[in-house]
């Protein structure tokens, strides 16, 4: 199976198949890099390297409905429809517990594979999704930053373009650096405009003698876009792909985000498994946006969730190369802890954050925030995020977490990682 | 000397047609720049898309708005800055002083205000008035250091005598006026101090002094010691050697090559013209250095854009509404969506544009484009003199020879680094 995937990416990139590509400092074929690594460089394999998956829920998801304080009166006070009783909450200890939705997380917290870091959020909250979301993917608090943290950490390691993946409709601002971005990867295939083809594409993304150093360079981003959608596409076709449904649409507003989030891990899980070499992989659940009813909408996008991590932890334990994978879950914002008067609720602060996989050290971290001394209705941090993005960093991509968080902050590690 | 023609046309406005290119040519490299910088007809072209009145606010009046009242509010809003972006686009588009709407555009980047923040479209457009009416630049900082979007924008509301904000007051110094690393931290918590007492009334969408704000002690800035505030803190700032200097570095990095530095003589003979914006750019275009930078820039999103509307002889005004809402999402998948710069250091420029990302968006805007272009038959030469490519490369050429379908052809050349590298 090894041996026959790489064969496949050398062909896929032209390598074997005698058509060598022009390379310039800037462009290193996709097969030439797989190329460097299994026989060049020591025999790196890209399955032992550690990966980061990097799960999204756009939309403001309710933390406290997901890390349920069951056992706090005021949790009940607050918002009497909407809160769960002490018996559905499947604890985690005598005072949290999880939605009654996330039975598969549940497991996962038995298996110690689940870490729950509590009350993550950064100083002087702002309620707006977009300015939120851009301040947790730039993980940039102070003001606009053009770059995600992920991004940087492209540009800081002169990354290949696959060394970053995103499976979302459009590249998420996280994946964008100043001077190199991600892959944004089609779920659907590769789409272009009517009667252009792959192959046409791939032609317009020859170098060609003489033309100046910007215009190859506009080149290769067409190279590299039918490059690294083949290397998907090959991923694809190595490893036995389950069947993947489409989920329906939720019934909170969009802001951002896919539904199929499920399809989305399944493609990231091929990618693991087939040994390409992407260390970060982007993903993302929208609808979480409950202001209205949010009971119902709530619980089936969890029950969502729950399915979609579920079924990638269980497939990934399976390989070595899926125990090399952390997978972390976020969102912009948690809700208010009051309830509107529509059984929703509006627009809050800080939430939990999922860790999980093989490597991780499953338990709660951090501090669940008071629900009595709150800051104008809403919950007061505990946990600045930008430490769990330097434990990621550190710890997952071995990266200098001060030098990509930014701003000046020095990151606190956390232990979630610290398994043996 | 062709080439230099057409480089110079690209440079200074939004992509010139085939009849603009045959004009220049027949007038010469001299005859074009004096044209291109002091237009003398009326800009006939501009008069067809008037600024757009957006009507007031849908805030306003609002004091205690419902979820529902803020709901629909937003909404309008967003209808109204989408009407001002499709707007200006097509400004950008229709007028033939290309040049003049080109070096506004190029403000527009330098004082990098965006609506998500401002979120206002009435305070956008002001912004943009006031930079429409003042070609020089020292009309400009004083305009702008209390322009109600830039004030919004960089805190300078929250900026006062008891608690300052610097923000306003880095920017000025780091971005707008001098240039990162020409002053000190103290410099920058003065020229906050100096910028302390202004407020925005924002129902009349204008900027208004408060002394009971402002920071009237002195202020040691630059080694300057006086009580400075805002206007005499821009005279002052105007004085120094480093703005003009700046200035002319900036012009050069947008029109002529955002890798490499300005060469001393050009940045001379551009800062002789300060502070006359559009002199600089003339001092600029007749320079050798300029002359001998093709292929130093890459086209910004809205440049694309804009000179593709002008190459297939389209109007962003006339698009259909689902048209133009495409047309905005994929300005903002590329990067640009004009009145939202990413931050306060503007747009990204060079490689940066050219993403793997962004060649997948810019393929199917591109086909989106093609598409509006009635079938006609399409050679690949026909295809260069459209889009007023000199030649193709043996590549490029090879993949057009691969079809005759017209959309495919245009779609083809629009996406093509030969198109998207100036």
């Amino acid at each position: 199976m090894d041996a026959v995937t790489r064969r496949r990416f050398f062909l896929a990139s032209g390598v074997v198949g005698g058509s060598a590509l022009v390379a310039g400092a800037a462009k290193l074929s996709l097969g030439g890099l797989l190329r460097t690594a299994s026989e060049a460089s020591g025999r790196e394999d890209h399955r032992k390297t550690s990966k980061l998956v990097i799960v999204t829920l756009y939309g403001g998801n309710d933390g406290l409905n997901t890390v349920v304080p069951y056992a706090s009166s005021a949790y009940h006070a607050a918002r009497p429809e909407l809160a769960y009783e002490p018996e559905r909450v499947l604890r985690l200890d005598d005072a949290l517990g999880l939605n009654p939705m996330l039975k598969g997380l549940s497991s996962l917290w038995g298996e110690q594979r689940l870490a729950v870091v509590l009350g993550v959020g950064y100083p002087k909250p702002d309620r707006s999704h977009f300015r939120s979301m851009d301040i947790w993917q730039t993980a940039s608090p102070s003001g606009p930053t053009s770059s995600g943290w992920v991004g940087r950490w492209l540009d800081g390691t002169r990354a290949a373009p696959e060394a970053a993946v995103s499976f979302e409709p459009m590249l998420p601002p996280l994946l964008a650096g100043e001077s190199r971005t991600g892959a944004c990867v089609s779920i659907g295939g590769l789409k272009l405009p009517p009667g252009l083809t792959a192959d046409l594409v791939g032609a317009l993304g020859r170098r060609e003698p003489n033309e100046s150093e910007l215009q190859a360079r506009a080149a290769d981003a067409y190279a590299n876009l039918i490059d690294i959608d083949q290397l998907i596409r090959d991923a694809e076709a190595a490893s036995a792909a389950p069947p993947t449904t489409v989920q329906p649409d939720s019934p909170a507003t969009s802001t951002g985000g896919s539904n199929i989030l499920s399809a989305q891990l399944s493609r990231v899980a091929q990618c693991v498994e087939a040994g390409v070499p992407t260390r970060v992989y982007s993903v993302s659940l929208g609808g979480f946006d409950t202001h209205a009813s949010e009971r119902l909408g709530h619980e089936f996008l969890l029950r969502q969730l729950d399915q979609a991590l579920t079924s990638f932890a269980g497939r990934l334990s399976g390989t070595e190369a899926g125990r090399q994978v952390t997978t972390v879950v976020y969102s912009e914002f948690g809700r208010r802890v009051r309830a509107n008067a529509s059984d929703g609720t509006d627009h809050g602060t800080a939430g939990p954050v999922l860790v999980l996989g093989s490597q991780v050290a499953g338990g709660l971290y951090g501090e669940q925030p008071s629900l009595t001394d709150l800051d104008d209705g809403d919950l007061k941090a505990t946990t600045d995020f930008r430490d769990v993005v330097g434990t990621l960093l550190a710890s997952v991509l071995q990266a200098d977490p001060a030098r990509y968080v930014g701003g000046g902050y020095q990151p606190t590690m956390l232990p979630f990682l610290a398994r043996d | 000397m062709a080439d230099e023609l057409a480089l110079l046309l690209r440079r200074a406005g939004f992509g010139p047609t085939a009849a603009e290119l045959a004009a220049a040519k027949k007038a010469g490299y001299e005859a074009t720049v004096a044209a291109l910088t002091a237009p003398t007809a009326p800009d006939v072209g501009a008069s067809l898309a008037p600024v757009p009145v957006l009507g007031p606010d849908p805030f306003s009046g609002l004091s205690h708005p419902t979820a529902a009242q803020r709901a629909t509010a937003s909404e309008e809003r967003w209808e109204q800055t989408k009407r001002l972006t499709r707007w200006w686009l097509d400004r950008l588009t229709v007028a033939d002083h290309q040049t003049r709407e080109k070096l506004w555009f190029f403000w527009h980047g330098h004082w990098a205000t965006s609506v998500r923040k401002v979120m206002r479209p009435q305070m956008m457009l002001l912004q943009h008035q006031n930079l429409r009416s003042s070609l020089d630049f020292s009309v400009m900082a004083h305009k702008m250091i209390t322009d109600p979007a830039l004030v919004f924008w960089l805190d300078g509301e929250s900026n006062t005598r008891a608690a300052p904000n610097e923000n306003l007051g880095r920017e000025l110094l780091e971005l707008f006026m001098l240039g990162i690393g020409r002053y000190s931290e103290r410099d920058v918590k003065a020229a906050g101090r100096a910028l302390t007492g202004w407020r925005i009334d924002y129902d009349g969408a204008r900027s208004y002094f408060n002394p009971a704000w402002h920071d009237n002690g002195a202020k040691t800035i630059l080694g300057a010691t006086k009580n400075f505030h805002a206007h005499t803190l821009v005279d002052f700032l105007l004085k120094q050697d480093r703005c003009a200097a700046f200035i002319a570095e900036r012009l050069w990095f947008r029109y002529a090559s955002s890798t490499d530095p300005i060469p001393k003589s050009t940045r001379d003979a551009m800062v002789a013209s300060f502070p006359h914006s559009m002199s600089m750019l003339r001092k600029l275009f007749e320079d050798e250095a300029f002359r001998a930078s093709a292929g130093k820039l890459v086209k910004q999103p809205t440049e694309w854009f804009v000179g593709a509307m002008r190459h297939l002889g389209l109007r962003p005004g006339e698009l259909s509404d689902e048209m133009s809402t495409y047309v905005l999402n994929g300005l903002e998948r590329l990067g640009q969506l004009p009145f939202a710069p990413p931050s306060v250091e503007g747009w990204p420029a060079g490689v940066e544009w050219l993403t793997v990302g962004a060649a997948q968006t810019r393929l199917n805007f591109a086909g989106r484009l093609a598409q509006l272009v009635p079938a006609q038959r399409l050679t690949p030469e026909d295809v260069a003199h459209v889009l007023t490519i000199e030649t193709w490369t043996n590549r490029t050429y090879a993949v057009l020879k691969a079809t005759t379908d017209p959309q495919r052809l245009l779609t083809i050349g629009l996406a093509s680094p030969e198109y998207l590298v100036t």
